[in-house]
């Protein structure tokens, strides 16, 4: 954990490879945003039409709804919301090419199996310092599904936007690995 | 009978709302800067700091401590001799939060129905308001902005009188390890026993208005809180989830009187946007 590793969005296989559970890792570049509502809407506007509303191949997607802009702002606070949430739909969005989450909080056991089989990787941002985190946001375009307010699939480019490996292909876990170490009292 | 005007109510909560999402209460920072010599973790210790800076620009610059800025919880007691006029007290308060969201660069978290198309409020209205009436002329108003993270990972149960204490603190402990990462640590626990099913969580939510580190007046559950805060800490969660000796700031317990077959238990998780405020009118 004492490297920093720096990455560029897309994501390719070689370097999903590279990155291990506990790795900091700086993301720059486009990514994408989606949570609860968008991520059900997507998956249904995919069942009936075949088609997502972006491309997700080698794509992140940051789960966060960011509050508003404040006049001067490109972006208002932007702190991951939890990631289990949106399980059920990501191993779809894996299988179709996407090739990392950003979230906080543990992924269930199909999602870590999907990131095995597709190669991919769930990251955890510090949750609840989106004062902070939102300053590595320097850009934000309109995607899709405008109606859903804060839920509305967004760009964002990331300038070293700060995260860990929490989940990698070869089923490390930064959480359970990280409890184990400091985990007197087992209930 | 002491007059209060809707408008001076809307003010006061529109200002208390926006300054509680911008800025956490000083008994809970000194308490994490405390936890951070004490903290084993490395990392850890590195979190707890980003938490503290993260606090100091929030309130610096007047943004959002967190992008969830919650679901609007008040507690308002309204003294008897306390008369409203311009309008009605809740929707005083529904005004303010309206203002607030609005004003205050606030994201809208509410949606109108929970099983249909969960369309967004957009104003973060209508705030959930618990009423008591209380004697005097004054209106006590306490609000919390609770997120969805932390809310969504705690837990009531139906224990039985048999089940005793050991039970109790099993289930606190069990519902604290489970929150886990998903509820971003470090947590203040609020804890009701007792009352009815309904009335332990609101016990748990009203527990968490209390100031870390100021323990129940009854020595037995001071005692209670102490030992659960120790055992807490031992379970390894720590800051955010990532390993360490930081889960829990403080453990705060209420308990009410309850029926002779039942040991009701809630236990509500607060983040460590730990955003509670209170106002005297």
């Amino acid at each position: 954990m004492v490297e920093v590793k720096k990455i560029i969005t897309p994501l390719t296989d070689e370097v999903i490879e590279t990155l291990r559970a506990g790795d900091k890792v700086l993301i720059s570049g486009w990514v994408y945003t989606a949570r609860d509502a968008a991520h059900k809407r997507m998956l249904e506007d995919y069942e009936k039409t075949g088609q997502l509303p972006f491309d997700v191949k080698g794509q992140v997607i940051y789960y966060v709804g960011p509050t508003p802009a404040k006049p001067g702002q490109v972006i208002g606070s932007a702190g991951p919301t939890t990631a289990y949430r949106m399980d059920k739909y990501t191993p779809k969005l894996l299988e179709l090419g996407l090739k990392g989450t950003i979230g906080k909080g543990w992924r269930g056991p199909e999602v870590k199996e999907a990131l095995k089989k597709y190669k991919a990787v769930y990251f955890a941002a510090y949750g609840g310092t989106a004062a902070l985190l939102s300053k590595h946001i320097t850009k934000v375009e309109m995607v899709s599904y405008e109606d859903l307010g804060p839920e509305a699939i967004r760009k964002l480019y990331f300038e070293d936007f700060p995260v860990i490996v929490a989940n990698d292909i070869y089923g490390g876990d930064v959480f359970e690995e990280g409890q184990k170490k400091y985990r007197k009292l087992v209930i | 009978m002491r007059e209060i005007h809707y408008n001076d109510v809307v003010k006061v909560v529109k200002d208390m709302v926006m300054d509680a999402e911008y800025r956490l209460p000083e008994d809970f920072i000194q308490a994490v800067k405390l936890s951070v010599e004490k903290e084993e973790s490395p990392l850890g210790r590195e979190i707890l700091q980003e938490i503290l800076k993260n606090a100091e620009v929030a309130e610096k610059e007047q943004v959002a401590y967190c992008q969830d800025t919650g679901y609007p919880v008040f507690f308002v007691e309204v003294g008897q001799d306390v008369k409203i006029i311009g309008g009605s007290l809740r929707d005083a308060i529904n005004e303010g939060v309206r203002l607030a969201t609005k004003e205050g660069y606030l994201r809208a978290s509410l949606a109108y129905d929970p099983l249909f198309d969960r369309k967004n409020t957009a104003d973060n209205t209508p705030a959930l308001i618990y009423f008591d009436i209380v004697p005097g002329d004054k209106i006590k108003i306490m609000f919390a902005a609770k997120g969805g993270g932390s809310e969504n990972q705690s837990k009531q149960a139906m224990l039985k009188p048999a089940d005793g204490i050991e039970g109790v603190k099993k289930f606190i402990l069990q519902s604290i390890a489970n929150a886990g990462p998903n509820a971003c640590p470090p947590f203040t626990v609020g804890v009701g026993i007792g009352g009815t099913f309904d009335y332990s969580a609101v016990l748990a939510k009203k527990a968490l208005f209390r100031h870390i580190g100021e323990r129940h007046p009854d020595p037995r559950i001071a005692k209670l809180e102490e030992e659960l805060l120790e055992l807490a800490n031992q379970l390894g969660v720590g800051p955010l989830g990532f390993g360490g000796t930081t889960t829990v700031i403080d453990i705060k317990i209420e308990i009410a009187p309850c029926h002779i077959a039942s040991l009701p238990v809630a236990v509500n998780i607060q983040c460590h946007a730990a955003r509670h405020k209170e106002i005297e009118i």
